[in-house]
C-alpha cells in the first residue's frame, strides 16, 4: 500500500484537473445566473459569448504575440482579456438594444426569452466561425508548467510525479479574483445592491427609484466579463474550438441549476460538482487502486466508470436528477 | 397635487378604468372606494406608472405625468405600496429602507472604488435616517430580522416607512389595512395621521375597512365599473343611492329601503 503515491496520482489527475474545470465552470455558470437572476431567463447564447470574447481576446493576443509584447511566464491572453471583455460588453449591450429590449418593453414571457436567446446564440455563432473558423486554435504561451512531473518526482523521490500546468495555476487564481470582485461588488456597492434588489423583486426595486436600465446594463457588463474570463481560461487551458464553447453551454447550465439558479454561490458549487463528477466519472482508477490495494487485489480493469466520450452524459444525469428531487437546486434558488 | 384625467386603461375588451376623472388635493388623506372590480388597483397601477393608459392624462402639480416610468415618478415623489406587501426578501428590514433613496454616490462604480470615505459617511447618514424610520413606526426591535420572516401587518409597516425614507409628496397605499389586525391597523393609522400632519405627505388610500377610511379620509371617492361615481366626506358617500346600488346591486338595495322603511 502507498497512499502518498496514490494521493499525488489522485492529486494530478482528478484533483487538479478538476478545480481548474471547476473554475472554468463557476465562471461561466455565473454568468448564466447573474441574468436568470436578474433579466428572468436562461440564456442559451452563454456558450457562444464565451466564444465570441475568447475569439477577441485570441486575435489581440496573436496581435500582441506579433509585435513583440509578451507577459513572462505568463500567457500573453491575459493581457488581452480586458480587451475580449469590452468587446464582449459591447456586443452584448448592443444585441440588448437591438433584441431584448423589445421584447422586455413587452414583458414577454420567459420562454419567449429563452427562444429569442437561441436565435442570438446563432448569430454569435456564425460570427465566430465567420472571423476565426471552425478549426482548432491555441494560444497558449508562456511558461508551459509551474511544476512539471520530473521536477516534483527529483523533488520528493515519489515514483508518481505531480504537474501543474501554469494555465491551471493561472484559471485557478484568476477565477478566484473574479469571484471575490464579484461578490464584494455585490455585497458592498450601490449598484450591486440594486441588482440583488432587482432580482429580489422587481416591482418593488423600481418603486424605490432603482433605474432599471441601468441595473440591466450592469447586468451584461458583468455577464461579458465572466463569460470571456471563463472563455479564455478554458481555451488557454484545453484549447479554443467554437463547436466545443456551443458544447460547454450544457455543463454550465447544469452547474447553474444544480446549484440554484439565480444564486451566485449556488453557480460556484455547481461549477465544482459537474467538474469533479465528470473528471472523477471518466478517470481510470487502476493506478491509484493499484498503489493502495495490495498486489493480490490489483484490479485487472481500468476501473473506469464511463469513457470520456460519454463526459456530457455525466452533466445530464446530474441536471435531471436535480430537477427532479431538488428543483431549486442546492441553494435555494428560483425553481426552473 | 393630481388630476386625472378621462384616464381608460382596456385590457383587451374589457375596460379596467372607463373614463375615471379626479382630483386629489394637496395635503389631503383621499380614500378611494369601490366594490371588487372597480378599477382601483388598476387606477394606481396607471397613475404610478406601471401600465400604461390607453387615453387620458395624469397630471402632477400641473405637470404632464402619464405614463412616466415608476422610477422617474420615484424622483418626483410619488411612491406607491401593494396591496399585497413586496419586500426584498433576502435583505434585512433595515436594508430594505436602506434601498430607498436612489442614487446614492455609491452607484457610480468610481466612487465605490475611489472615494470610499465619502460613500461610507453616506451609508451611515442613510442608517441612521432608516433607524429613526423604524423608531417612528415603532419597529426598531425588527431591523435586523430578515424582511422575509416578518409578519404581513409588519411588512405593510415597512412599505409605509419606505417612502419615508426619501421626502414624498405623495403616497398611493393600496389596501394597506388588508389582513392586518386591529392594533396594528391603529399603528398604520396613527403613522398616517402623522406624516400627512407633520411631514404634509398627501395620501390615496385604497381601503376596504370602512372604518379606518372614516377615521382617516376626507374626502373619499367612490369608483365603481371604472367610472369614479361619486365624491364627498365619509358620510355623504354612505347615504348616496348611486353608491349603495353600486355595493349592493338594485334589488338588495330596494330591500334595504324596505326594511329601512317598515323598521
Amino acid at each position: 500500500m502507498d497512499i502518498l503515491n496514490a494521493l499525488v496520482a489522485f492529486l494530478n489527475f482528478v484533483f487538479i484537473p478538476g478545480l481548474a474545470y471547476g473554475s472554468q465552470l463557476a465562471l461561466g455558470a455565473l454568468g448564466v445566473t447573474l441574468i436568470y437572476g436578474i433579466l428572468r431567463f436562461s440564456n442559451f447564447a452563454h456558450g457562444d459569448t464565451m466564444a465570441f470574447g475568447t475569439m477577441v481576446t485570441i486575435l489581440v493576443t496573436w496581435w500582441f504575440q506579433s509585435i513583440g509584447i509578451g507577459f513572462g511566464p505568463l500567457p500573453t491572453a491575459l493581457l488581452a482579456l480586458p480587451f475580449g471583455i469590452a468587446a464582449t460588453a459591447a456586443l452584448l449591450l448592443l444585441t440588448d438594444r437591438a433584441v431584448y429590449r423589445f421584447y422586455r418593453k413587452q414583458k414577454a414571457a420567459p420562454t419567449i426569452l429563452v427562444i429569442v436567446s437561441l436565435g442570438v446564440m446563432f448569430v454569435m455563432n456564425g460570427i465566430v466561425r465567420l472571423i476565426i473558423g471552425v478549426e482548432d486554435q491555441s494560444f497558449a504561451d508562456g511558461a508551459r508548467f509551474l511544476i512539471t512531473a520530473g521536477d516534483f518526482k527529483t523533488m520528493t523521490g515519489l515514483t508518481e510525479g505531480l504537474a501543474i500546468k501554469t494555465t491551471q495555476a493561472v484559471t485557478v487564481v484568476t477565477a478566484g479574483l473574479t469571484v471575490a470582485f464579484l461578490f464584494w461588488f455585490l455585497q458592498k456597492t450601490r449598484t450591486g445592491k440594486s441588482m440583488r434588489a432587482f432580482s429580489d423583486n422587481e416591482d418593488l426595486a423600481l418603486l424605490s427609484g432603482i433605474n432599471p436600465d441601468r441595473v440591466v446594463q450592469v447586468t451584461w457588463i458583468l455577464a461579458a466579463a465572466m463569460a470571456t474570463i471563463a472563455g479564455v481560461l478554458y481555451g488557454l487551458d484545453k484549447s479554443f474550438k467554437p463547436f466545443t464553447y456551443f458544447q460547454l453551454l450544457l455543463p454550465i447550465f447544469a452547474a447553474a441549476i444544480v446549484g440554484g439558479l439565480g444564486s451566485p454561490l449556488g453557480a460556484i458549487a455547481g461549477g465544482f460538482v459537474i467538474a469533479f463528477s465528470e473528471v472523477m466519472v471518466t478517470y481510470a482508477w487502476k493506478k491509484v487502486a493499484t498503489y493502495l490495494l495490495p498486489d493480490s487485489m490489483a484490479p485487472d480493469g481500468l476501473l473506469q466508470l464511463m469513457s470520456t466520450d460519454y463526459k456530457f452524459a455525466v452533466s445530464f444525469s446530474i441536471l435531471i436528477l436535480v430537477l427532479i428531487f431538488m428543483p431549486t437546486g442546492l441553494f435555494k434558488g428560483k425553481s426552473v | 397635487m393630481i388630476v386625472v384625467e378621462n384616464l381608460h386603461k382596456h385590457f383587451g375588451g374589457f375596460h379596467a378604468v372607463d373614463g375615471a376623472s379626479l382630483e386629489i388635493r394637496k395635503g389631503s388623506i383621499t380614500g378611494l372606494i369601490g366594490p371588487n372590480g372597480a378599477g382601483k388597483t388598476t387606477l394606481f397601477n396607471v397613475i404610478a406608472g406601471r401600465y400604461q393608459p390607453t387615453s387620458g392624462r395624469v397630471l402632477m402639480a400641473g405637470e404632464d405625468i402619464t405614463g412616466l416610468p415608476p422610477h422617474e415618478l420615484f424622483g418626483k415623489g410619488l411612491l406607491r405600496t401593494f396591496q399585497i406587501a413586496h419586500e426584498f426578501g433576502s435583505m434585512t428590514v433595515r436594508e430594505n429602507l436602506m434601498m430607498v433613496p436612489a442614487l446614492q454616490s455609491g452607484e457610480r462604480l468610481w466612487n465605490a472604488w475611489f472615494r470610499r470615505g465619502a460613500v461610507a459617511a453616506e451609508e451611515a447618514r442613510i442608517r441612521d435616517k432608516a433607524d429613526e424610520v423604524l423608531e417612528f413606526l415603532t419597529i426598531s426591535h425588527l431591523a435586523d430580522q430578515k424582511a422575509s420572516q416578518i409578519s404581513g401587518g409588519q411588512k405593510k409597516l415597512l412599505e409605509l416607512g419606505r417612502t419615508m425614507m426619501v421626502d414624498a409628496k405623495i403616497v398611493f397605499l393600496d389596501e394597506v389595512g388588508a389582513g392586518v389586525n386591529r392594533t396594528l391597523l391603529n399603528t398604520i393609522g396613527d403613522a398616517i395621521v402623522r406624516l400627512n400632519q407633520e411631514r404634509g405627505y398627501t395620501f390615496c388610500v385604497i381601503e376596504h375597512d370602512m372604518d379606518f377610511i372614516a377615521r382617516l379620509c376626507d374626502p373619499v371617492i367612490v369608483m365603481a365599473e371604472g367610472k369614479v361615481l361619486a365624491q364627498g366626506t365619509v358620510d355623504e358617500v354612505k347615504n348616496d343611492e348611486r353608491v349603495i346600488e353600486a355595493y349592493l346591486g338594485t334589488g338588495l338595495k330596494n330591500k334595504v329601503k324596505e326594511e329601512a322603511a317598515h323598521g
